[in-house]
């Protein structure tokens, strides 16, 4: 568990974490990043400015 | 071998390609984009050793960079940067295309309102403008009225980033409410999906519904030729049916491939780190004679 920097609701982690990765808070919808995994640190995700995807 | 991988979010298919790596016991040294300074003549140390680089940057401009910087510190990556700079520019990528002999729908561009109304009036409607950057369906218009193309041309104009003053006009493809996504490796399909939407737009970015797809010989000559159109490398081709045959709308890099990985039997990240290996042992080559 960590908490939602947004809001401060319990976010459930998995167990292979990674940094850089993007959580959803399932409370306030608000993304997350993985900042470090030991202990894990959540920060909010910075917005994308440019995309590209599926 | 010690794969770099260029990133500054980690996704799902990012977690799918690094534990596929690790599992297979390569190593792999992660490297934050945004935590970078790349020097025009010296790699940064996080390059040392490196056998491979795969570029997962979602930013198109960053991507374009550093790739462009791995070539000089004469590492190899993946997809190389002369593949990125088509695949990212919406005009670049049909024109490659097109040089190619590859069905693609017909497409004007102009750089002024006044010009890009001239082309819509022709097309006819409906007709689709497009940004000749970016992706997942964002920013693009079905543009069903001349009131519509009064309104959005003039919104582009006024609100548009520079890259909104390009205007991309493409005709508007019938297509059977669904689109053909596959992921190739250097021409070869590793895995096809429709992607079918009651919108028009029929993004698995957007809410479409996936469903495997199994594509015939034409199709696949039609991947292979996009593929080599665009330089080759780790690419999804989108496809549209027209009737008896195909059109293909555009070839993507650093291509995301989660939801094709849900839809399909084909273990596709493995396909991908298949085709990693491979690419490493083909450069060394290369560099060993
Ligand atoms: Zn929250």
């Amino acid at each position: 568990m960590a908490e939602c920097v947004e809001c401060g609701a319990d976010v459930a982690l998995h167990d292979d974490l990674e940094v850089g990765e993007i959580l959803d808070c399932t409370t306030c919808g608000a993304e997350l990043e993985v900042t470090d995994t030991n202990p894990p640190v959540l920060e909010k995700a910075p917005e994308l400015e440019e995309d590209w995807g599926e | 071998m010690n794969v770099g991988m260029l990133y500054s979010r980690i996704r799902k298919d990012e977690k799918l390609l690094l534990s596929e790596l690790r599992d297979r016991g390569h190593e792999v040294t992660k490297i934050d984009v945004r935590k970078q300074r790349f020097n025009i003549e010296q790699a940064p140390p996080a390059f040392d050793d490196l056998d491979l680089v795969i570029d997962r940057c979602l930013a198109t401009s960053r991507s374009l960079y550093v790739t462009q910087f791995c070539e000089a510190y004469d590492v190899p990556v993946v997809n190389s940067p002369d593949t990125a700079e088509v695949c990212a520019d919406k005009v670049k990528n049909s024109l490659a295309l097109t040089r190619a002999g590859i069905p693609t729908p017909n497409t004007d561009v102009a750089f002024t309102k006044d010009a890009a109304m001239e082309i819509i009036e022709d097309f006819g409607y409906p007709c689709v403008l497009k940004p000749v950057i970016g992706s997942w369906g964002r920013l693009m218009a079905k543009i069903d009225s001349k009131s519509a193309a009064e309104a959005i041309l003039e919104h582009k104009a006024t609100l548009g980033h520079y890259e909104h003053k390009v205007f991309y006009v493409q005709e508007f493809v019938e297509k059977p409410g669904r689109d053909i996504r596959v992921l190739a490796t250097d021409g070869e399909p590793v895995a096809a999906m429709v992607r079918s939407s009651d919108h028009w737009l029929t993004n698995a970015a957007q809410g479409a519904e996936t469903a495997e797809f199994e594509l015939d010989d034409e199709a696949r000559d039609l991947v292979e030729q996009a593929s080599d159109a665009v330089g080759g490398g780790l690419l999804g081709v989108d496809l549209m049916e027209t009737g008896d045959s195909y059109t293909v709308h555009e070839v993507n890099h650093t291509v995301e491939f989660k939801a094709l990985n849900d839809t399909t039997d084909v273990d596709v990240p493995a396909a991908v780190v298949d085709w990693l290996e491979a690419t490493a042992a083909e450069r060394q080559e290369v560099t060993a004679q």
